[in-house]
């Protein structure tokens, strides 16, 4: 179970495309003649969120520096040429030195790309495309890892595009977005790529994952698996942290709360508190620790003669810094706001499958009873109306409306339905 | 506070207390004039509180080996160093007759020490803090036209702040302006005949006409803010803030605007204003002008082409929604 692909849940169609693309890969290296079309330069990994587009990628970059090719689980001696298990065999065997510096991050010929602020800039992708011009410096492949593929800014795209358009040889560039939507990522870097569609993993393929390998008990992985709505990170998140727990409990209960107009403020103002709180606990460890190690390099803090004026010199310095983390505060503020208005759309959606009786399971297994209450007192109409609102809120908010306007309007909507 | 009659006396140190360029230039000049009074030849002497030293300070403050009169200006008070500040509380325990010294302090909490200490020290205190209530700009004005040997009235002070705008400086232009042109009678007739259009229409102008339901007088002051350059974003949130406000006032009951203000969080002026404002408004209404508030916030930020008719559009919704109408 040690396998690097493991970790992909439920996409078994995926799973066997990228083993032949390794074993391809393999192959290349040995210098034997592969088929065209076996092993390719860029990918563009689709799928919802959660899916695990990161985690493919990641585990596609491992087994290509995987270094342990013929010890690895799948290859052993008793596996012989066409059997069937031979489908499974191939590189990314999760434990030598490739495989786990490239998991972790520290590989020097995988390069990953986190964006943690609301977009990618053209700046940085100039110079990540300059480097991943270089020769690998293990003699295997260049591996540039862009995870969210869809925050390139038009620039940073082009740039980019330049790249993937006449690659080097050993250079393989791995992309992540949620569709190959024009929206999400531009026609032409996408006509270069061969796109991996990822599914929502089942929610059994995700409870069995977190029994198996977090080790949550049977009966609570269940139900944070259907809470989930198929995003495994945030399942793992709801199973191990209270504190998600109970901020997604705060979202369940807003449909109760919202008894007449004032209410519908007062709730929309305890969403946004919430996630401007979750947001800031994210990112005021790191906000501080950056702040202190600039300051430190740039000799603030110090005493006697000069001092003062060096200190105004570190101002600019200090409002860059502070922009960058502005951006990267407001992106973890609209994804926790966004996570929150997807549960809210969850317990929607199970008042509306109470409504018709549908056979699918609900996705908040807790809050089951109170939207079959609501789903004696609705019409379906309302109850769409209401769906559509909270998902009108999301693409609002995507598009840069003040997330209290737009969730203020969502409120007063679900009030009213 | 407005009014700045030259005293007659010369005290030896002067405090401005204040970041309004224009009434500390003024400050500075009165006092400069009041020594030229006592001394045509008096030496005029400009330095920089927060580049000084103390030796510096010591030149400047002490009495001239030809004798004559000194005017030392000191600019930003706040800003001086520990030693300088010190110094100057020093010397303010006994000026030096001959020479006049006058401290501009932006008055804010920056260099407290030395404002207070000048002022317990009695030094003679000149306010030029900003102005920012419309009736103490509206009395500046009254008294910047007397100063000047003319006559005005409040209604003519009005018409005149509406049309030039909120800085003091271009205000007090104006009104040199209209002495000049005029008999020195200032009334609404002759700023109308000079001035015409307004300077300054904020969004929360829009949003107050929008909201209170008249839909020509918010149409105007929309296409007034646009004209004067007031970006179609704040005006957006200005408007959300308006129903917004509406909202949590009417839901909150009626009520003492001073014991709602604890509980809803905002001023007793703004709630005043609000519940005024809250009449004519159905919960439905609001439900509906919340929404086209929240489309009219995306159109503004790239959703539409033309961000001005979608304020329009939002305003004219306003009033249908307030009318109970449908969408």
């Amino acid at each position: 179970m040690n396998d690097v692909f493991a970790q992909l849940v439920g996409q078994p169609e995926a799973v066997a495309t990228l083993r032949a693309a390794s074993r391809a890969a393999a192959a290349v290296l040995r210098g034997e003649a592969v088929g065209a079309g076996a092993m390719t330069h860029a990918w563009l990994f689709t799928g919802p969120p959660g899916s695990g587009r990161s985690v493919a990628a990641r585990a596609f970059a491992a087994a290509l520096q995987c270094t342990e090719v013929r010890k690895g689980p799948f290859l052993s001696d008793s596996v012989v040429e066409g059997s069937p298990l031979n489908d499974e065999a191939g590189p990314g065997c999760g434990v030598c030195t490739g495989c786990h510096t490239a998991l972790a991050g520290t590989h020097p010929d995988v390069r990953f790309v986190v964006p943690d602020g609301l977009s990618i800039p053209v700046a940085q992708m100039r110079d990540l495309v300059l480097r991943s011009a270089t020769t690998p410096a293990n003699g295997r492949w260049q591996v540039l890892l862009i995870e969210d593929a869809d925050r390139l800014t038009e620039a940073a795209g082009n740039a980019l595009l330049k790249a993937v358009e006449e690659p080097p040889d050993r250079t393989i560039f791995l992309l992540c977005a949620p569709s190959d939507h024009p929206d999400d990522i531009s026609v032409t870097i996408r006509s270069r790529c061969r796109v991996v569609p990822l599914r929502q993993p089942g929610a059994e393929a995700v409870s069995t994952l977190l029994v198996e390998r977090d080790g949550v008990d049977p009966a609570t992985a269940a139900w944070v698996a259907a809470a989930a709505q198929g995003h495994v990170g945030r399942a793992r998140r709801l199973a191990g942290d209270r504190e998600a727990r109970d901020r997604r409990a705060a979202v369940l209960a807003v449909p109760r709360q919202l008894t007449g107009v004032g209410a519908c403020f007062d709730a929309a103002a305890a969403l946004i508190e919430a996630a401007e709180a979750e947001a800031a606990a994210s990112v005021a460890a790191t906000d501080a620790a950056e702040r202190a190690a600039l300051e430190t390099a740039l000799g603030a803090g110090g005493t006697g003669k000069g001092s003062a004026g060096a200190a105004r010199g570190i101002a600019g310095q200090l409002k860059d810094l502070e922009k960058r983390q502005k951006s990267r505060a407001t992106r973890a503020q609209r994804d926790a706001l966004d996570r929150a208005l997807l549960d809210l759309a969850g317990f929607y959606r199970d008042v509306l499958n109470a409504r018709w009786g549908g056979a699918v399971a609900p996705v908040h297994a807790d809050t089951a009873p109170l939207a079959e209450a609501a789903a004696q007192r609705w019409t379906a109409e309302s109850t769409l109306r209401r769906l559509e609102a909270v998902l009108t809120c999301r693409t609002a908010i995507d598009a840069n409306v003040k997330p209290r306007i737009a969730v203020e309007a969502m409120m007063l909507e679900l009030w009213q339905g | 506070m407005v009014s700045q009659v030259p005293s007659p006396a010369l005290t030896p140190v002067v405090l401005v207390l204040g970041d309004e360029e224009l009434l500390v230039a003024r400050a500075v000049t009165d006092t400069a004039a009041r020594a030229r009074v006592v001394d045509p030849a008096v030496e005029l002497r400009e330095m920089d509180a927060d580049t000084l030293l103390v030796g510096e300070l010591a030149e400047a403050l002490s009495p001239s080996l030809f004798g004559g009169r000194r005017v030392v200006v000191l600019r930003r008070g706040q800003d001086a160093k520990k030693d300088v500040a010190a110094m100057l509380l020093d010397y303010v325990k006994a000026p030096d007759p001959e020479v006049t010294l006058v401290v501009a302090h932006a008055g804010g909490a920056k260099g407290k020490a030395i404002a207070d200490g000048l002022a317990k020290a009695g030094a003679e205190v000149v306010p030029a803090a900003k102005i920012t209530k419309h009736r103490e700009r509206v009395d500046f004005v009254t008294s910047e036209v007397r100063r000047l040997g003319g006559r005005c009235q409040a209604d003519a002070a009005e018409a005149l702040i509406e049309a030039v705008g909120h800085d003091l400086r271009e205000l007090a232009a104006a009104c040199a302006q209209l002495i000049a042109d005029t008999d020195g009678r200032v009334d609404a007739a002759t700023v109308a005949r000079y001035y015409r259009g307004k300077a300054e229409v904020s969004g929360f102008a829009v949003a107050d006409a929008a909201v209170a339901g008249d839909l020509p007088a918010a149409l105007e002051a929309l296409r007034w803010a646009l004209h004067s350059g007031v970006d179609p974003v704040p005006i957006a949130d200005a408007l959300a803030d308006g129903v917004r406000t509406v909202a949590r006032v009417a839901s909150a009951g009626r009520g003492n605007a001073f014991q709602l203000a604890s509980s809803l969080g905002m001023p007793a002026w703004k709630i005043e204003k609000a519940q005024r404002q809250a009449r004519g408004w159905t919960p439905e209404g609001l439900v509906k002008a919340m929404r086209a508030a929240a489309d009219c916030n995306a159109a503004v930020k790239g959703g539409e082409e033309d961000r001005g008719y979608a304020l329009e559009r939002t305003i004219a919704a306003f009033a249908r929604a307030r009318a109970g109408g449908s969408r």
